[in-house]
């Protein structure tokens, strides 16, 4: 998925900044983001208001119902708090709410008269913009007929539109926002941009960060993949799951491994998979052989006298050259030898599409002169057999 | 969307930034379904214009590549799917420059990474015009024995093995491509196979979507059943529970949605408020399966079953009578191409060409074995180069330091030598450099030039035949041949030629032997008894030393030295210094920016 949560302070800064250019409409918020590396005595200069008014700070750390919950660990899921939001206090009374998400055919837009944490109790007011059609006074009435302050509100949600659309965002929430001096002062803000819209809009967007969400931190292995990944047009992605279960997998596009993932799992064996992999997209011979390296230091560390399996395969390749993909794995698994005799891995290989045949056969080749065990099919075979071997592998002699 | 087929035998397409494998694979599968004229009309590749060949069945065929969507469009009218390979950054605008022509109904869009606002684009035009987007992020799908985009399908013998060069019964359509791929296998094990199969990608917002497709087939009398692969995430699926629900779906669905093994990424855990109220657990793969299930659709209970119900459901519409036989033809044979019949080792081809000094195939290009990086960072010389290029050597340095001073030498000789003089009054002509350099390097031959290569070749017949420089000299002189390497317009035996006196010096101080040169020496002692100008010049330096050069390294054979000498290496030392100099007269004349040159009557001897 493209949606990228970005932190609030971000949100709200584009937002003011954006506002101004956009729509003339000049917002007086006032933010700053205190992380671990942050000089009080430089932030201060750069703005006055901290030290004069009285303050509120807030964790920023891309999660909701932050008033509900209250706690740094959440739902089994612990992991360290590195940034907060600081803003002024702003006593008010009257709170609104607004939101826009993006849909296939156009954007919802919801707006209530009251905001805080109870809002999903309240869905009445909310519209459907279609794509086709502008944002205009006649669209959003609706949301807006019976309110006093109907002329600024309805001015600063079509602000709000037109910069949800120009910088791309999927998803932006102010929950709550209220009027200061007649304005509106944003309370409370969450954003999601589209992340492929990176590069149209990198300068809007300026030194954006894209934060993981809570509690996934990038180990060294996810990060060097996720950099791979970066830098080339195919696709490569990596996921431990179990660290201490025995069946690893590095399996072709996105819809064979998981559907991998799942078989294993519907057999049962759902604690032994230890990792969702996935290439796709014909990566060239160098990248796959970087990937694979990866993938087997991940499958052959912790070593326990088990066997373990390794299940190499996808369906049948559309249009990425098997002998290429194959080539680097080949490479990497005879890099690999000893580490792989040591974790006493069985492989099973399993793919179809062009070139296999060789690559098949230089896989079965490779086997006997590795003296690793390794079970090679084409397309004679379903990857879902491949399994039930792996799975009667592992648990077969320990 | 809805209506019903977008495809058919006699579909053509536009194929936009050009790739030669899927085109390629297009063309195959036209050949194998018997089309009669091939799928794609034209390609559009900005910035180029011609033809791109390409084979349908056994022979090659020329399709026009056109610079802009709005000519090919017109070239092509009756092009009415256009299949957009552009990468991600330039897929939507041409996507939607093709929804915008007329002749344009279907756009095929297979990059990943289009902006999701961009899409949404492309969906509002498209509905509002009745077009159909497919995609993005897809591989695109097929008609069996029509018609298909791209790299669906895979390779040709997946294409025969699954029987797609014929129309089944069953309609497909799922996210994924490469699960795509997979299905139409089990599909053609179990059934009568696919009628028609699209993906429709792996995007938030798809062009289309699967329950599009799906109330599509419906409107087709041919497919009989369908099969729909479905993926965690978003609430596609849901549109279709509910046209099932609807009772808009009037044959047997048969549905899978992957992805169950969600559950097993703990820390993806959602923290998002719903203020879009979408909920994570109906997203779920669990959830949706239920939906379906509980609409009338045949669900599994798990991936593995889905054969089984698919084999079922087609069973049980052959019991009732609904399945007409499929009639089977046996496809064409696809010749296989070259390069694939030589990499899988079916066919060796000869090459044409033998090449030996260098090889530009691997990381870096190497000069006779040695990486082009090696060559620079050990601070090696033009010399050194040539050592390895024209000797396919590493030669010791005095060797490569004594071809550099040469080249240095006879790098030029004034303006108004032969070589010289013909690059003037080109460069006067207003010819380009090529041309200028040329024109000087064409007079390089026995009378200009050529002294060098002639010198040694003499010294070296003369020193090895052990003549006596008096025999030897003599015996030049009943032939009637000049000595070459001796002899100058000014240079006398009291006001020797400083060149050669450096070259003399650096090879007694360098060289391990020098016994070409001394007896070259020893000829001039010779012949300057004859004539004071009789000298030893440049040509006959150099020519000598470089025997003294093969022979004293102790690098080269006997046959080798002969074999230089008898190809006539020095001619090529001659050529490539002198170039700097004939460059550099060409760069001259071109700043002094002077006329053409018209040679005075008055120097020339009009005569019968």
């Amino acid at each position: 998925m493209a949606r990228k949560k970005i932190r609030e302070y971000d949100s709200k800064r584009l937002l003011k900044e954006n506002l101004k250019i956009l729509a003339g409409i000049d917002l007086q918020i006032r933010v700053a983001q205190v992380t671990q590396s942050i000089d009080f005595t430089e932030l201060t200069n750069k703005e006055p208001w901290l030290s004069s008014t009285k303050l509120v700070v807030k964790l920023d750390m891309l999660f909701g119902k932050r008033g509900k919950s209250g706690l740094v660990e959440m739902g089994g899921c612990k992991a360290l708090i590195t940034t907060f939001i600081v803003k002024p206090f702003v006593p008010h009374d009257k709170e609104y709410y607004l939101s826009i998400v993006s849909k296939r055919l156009g954007c919802t837009i919801s707006f209530l008269e009251c905001g805080g944490i109870e809002i999903e109790e309240n869905w009445d007011k909310t519209i459907f913009l279609p794509t086709e059609k502008p944002m205009n006074l006649e669209a959003c009435a609706p949301l807006i007929a019976k309110l006093p302050l109907r002329e600024k509100i309805g001015d600063f949600i079509m602000g709000v539109f037109s910069i949800f659309q120009d910088l791309d965002f999927s998803f932006l929430e102010i929950n709550p926002f209220t009027m200061v001096n007649g304005e509106p002062y944003l309370l409370d803000m969450r954003g999601e941009f589209d992340d492929t819209a990176a590069f149209k809009n990198f300068k809007k967007w300026g030194d954006i960060e894209f934060p993981l969400p809570f509690g996934r931190v990038l180990s060294p292995t996810k990060s060097f993949i996720h950099s791979l990944d970066e830098k080339t047009s195919a696709s490569l992605k990596f996921t431990v799951l179990n660290p201490k279960g025995r069946i690893w997998t590095m399996v072709a596009r996105g819809g064979a491994s998981v559907i991998y993932a799942n078989t294993v799992g519907d057999l049962g064996y759902e604690s032994e998979l230890d990792n969702y992999a996935e290439y796709s997209r014909a990566p060239n011979e160098d990248e796959v052989l970087q990937y694979a390296r990866v993938v087997i230091n991940c499958a052959t560390t912790d070593l326990d006298r088990c066997k373990r399996a390794f299940l190499i395969g996808g369906g049948i390749a559309n249009f990425t050259d098997v002998a290429t993909t194959f080539n680097g794995i080949i490479r990497a698994l005879k890099e690999k030898e000893s580490k792989l005799k040591e974790a006493r891995m069985h492989l099973y290989v399993c793919r179809d599409g062009p070139n296999y045949r060789t690559s098949l056969a230089k896989m079965r080749a490779l086997g006997e002169v590795l003296e690793i065990p390794i079970e090679v099919y084409g397309p004679e075979a379903t990857m879902i057999g491949n399994c039930k071997q792996a799975i009667d592998c592992i648990m077969s002699g320990a | 969307m809805a209506t019903g087929q977008l495809f058919s035998k006699t579909t053509q397409a536009l194929f936009y930034n050009y790739k030669q494998l899927p085109i390629q694979r297009m063309l195959d599968f036209d050949f194998l379904c018997g089309r009669e004229t091939p799928s794609v009309a034209g390609i559009i590749n900005p910035g180029s214009e011609g033809f791109q060949k390409l084979f349908f069945g056994q022979e090659e065929i020329a399709i026009p590549v056109h610079s802009a969507i709005e000519a090919a469009c017109a070239a092509h009218p009756t092009a009415d799917v256009f299949i957009n390979f552009a990468s991600f950054r330039s897929a939507a605008a041409s996507s939607m420059a093709a929804l915008k022509q007329p002749t344009i109904k279907v756009v095929a869009i297979i990059a990943e990474g289009v902006p999701e606002s961009d899409t949404k684009q492309l969906i509002a035009y498209a509905k509002a015009n009745n077009k159909v987007v497919i995609g993005p992020a897809t591989v695109g799908g097929i008609q069996a024995g029509a018609f298909k985009i791209g790299d669906t399908a895979g390779t040709i013998d997946n294409i025969i093995h699954c029987k797609l060069y014929r129309p089944g019964s069953v309609g497909f359509v799922s996210k994924s491509g490469g699960m795509s791929n997979e299905l139409y296998n089990t599909i053609a094990r179990v059934t009568d196979g696919i009628y028609e199969g699209i993906a429709i990608g792996g995007d938030v917002f798809p062009g289309s979507t699967l329950s599009d497709h799906v109330l599509r087939f419906n409107n087709i009398p041919q497919v009989k059943m369908m099969v729909v692969l479905g993926e965690l995430g978003g609430r596609d699926e849901y549109s279709l529970v509910e046209a099932l629900k609807q009772g808009k779906i009037n044959i047997p669905v048969v549905a899978w949605v992957s992805g169950t093994c969600a559950r097993l990424f703990k820390s993806e855990v959602q923290f998002g408020h719903a203020g879009a109220k979408s909920g994570g657990e109906m997203e779920s793969a669990q959830a949706k399966n239920q939906a379906l299930r509980d609409a009338g659709a045949v669900v599994p209970t798990s991936y593995e079953a889905f054969e089984g119900a698919i084999k079922e459901t087609f069973e049980k519409l052959v019991e009732a009578g609904k399945i007409t036989p499929v009639k089977e033809v046996i496809p064409p044979q696809i010749p296989e191409d070259l390069n694939t019949a030589i990499k899988s080792g079916k066919v060796r081809a000869p090459t044409h060409i033998i090449s030996t000094i260098s090889d530009d195939r691997g990381e870096e290009p190497t000069y006779a074995g040695v990486p082009m990086s090696s060559i620079v960072e050990q601070g090696l010389g033009v010399g050194d180069v040539i050592s390895l290029l024209w000797f396919k050597r590493s030669l010791p340095r005095y060797c490569t330091r004594f071809i550099e001073i040469c080249i240095m030498l006879c790098a030029d000789h004034g303006p108004c030598v032969s070589g010289a003089h013909n690059t003037i009054v080109t460069a006067r002509a207003g010819k380009d450099l090529v041309s200028s350099l040329v024109s000087g390097l064409l007079t390089i031959g026995p009378r200009f030039g050529g002294a060098i290569d002639d010198a040694a070749r003499y010294f070296k017949d003369a020193y090895d035949r052990n003549l006596t420089p008096y025999e030897f000299v003599e015996s030049m002189k009943k032939k009637g041949i000049r000595v070459p390497g001796i002899g100058h317009r000014i240079k006398r035996g009291d006001n020797r030629d400083k060149r050669v006196e450096l070259l003399q010096h650096f090879a007694r101080a360098n060289f391990p032997s020098v016994k070409y040169m001394e007896y070259a020496v020893q000829v001039e002692t010779y012949t300057l008894s004859k004539a004071n100008n009789l000298v030893l010049n440049v040509d006959g330096a150099i020519g000598s030393l470089f025997l003294d050069l093969l022979a004293g390294s102790g690098m080269f054979t006997k046959q080798e030295i002969d074999e230089v000498v008898g190809i006539g290496y020095l001619n090529g030392l001659f050529v490539l210094a002198r170039s700097i100099g004939l460059i550099g007269h060409t760069f001259d004349q071109k700043r002094l920016k002077q006329p053409l040159y018209r040679h005075p009557w008055e120097d020339v001897l009009y005569t019968k």
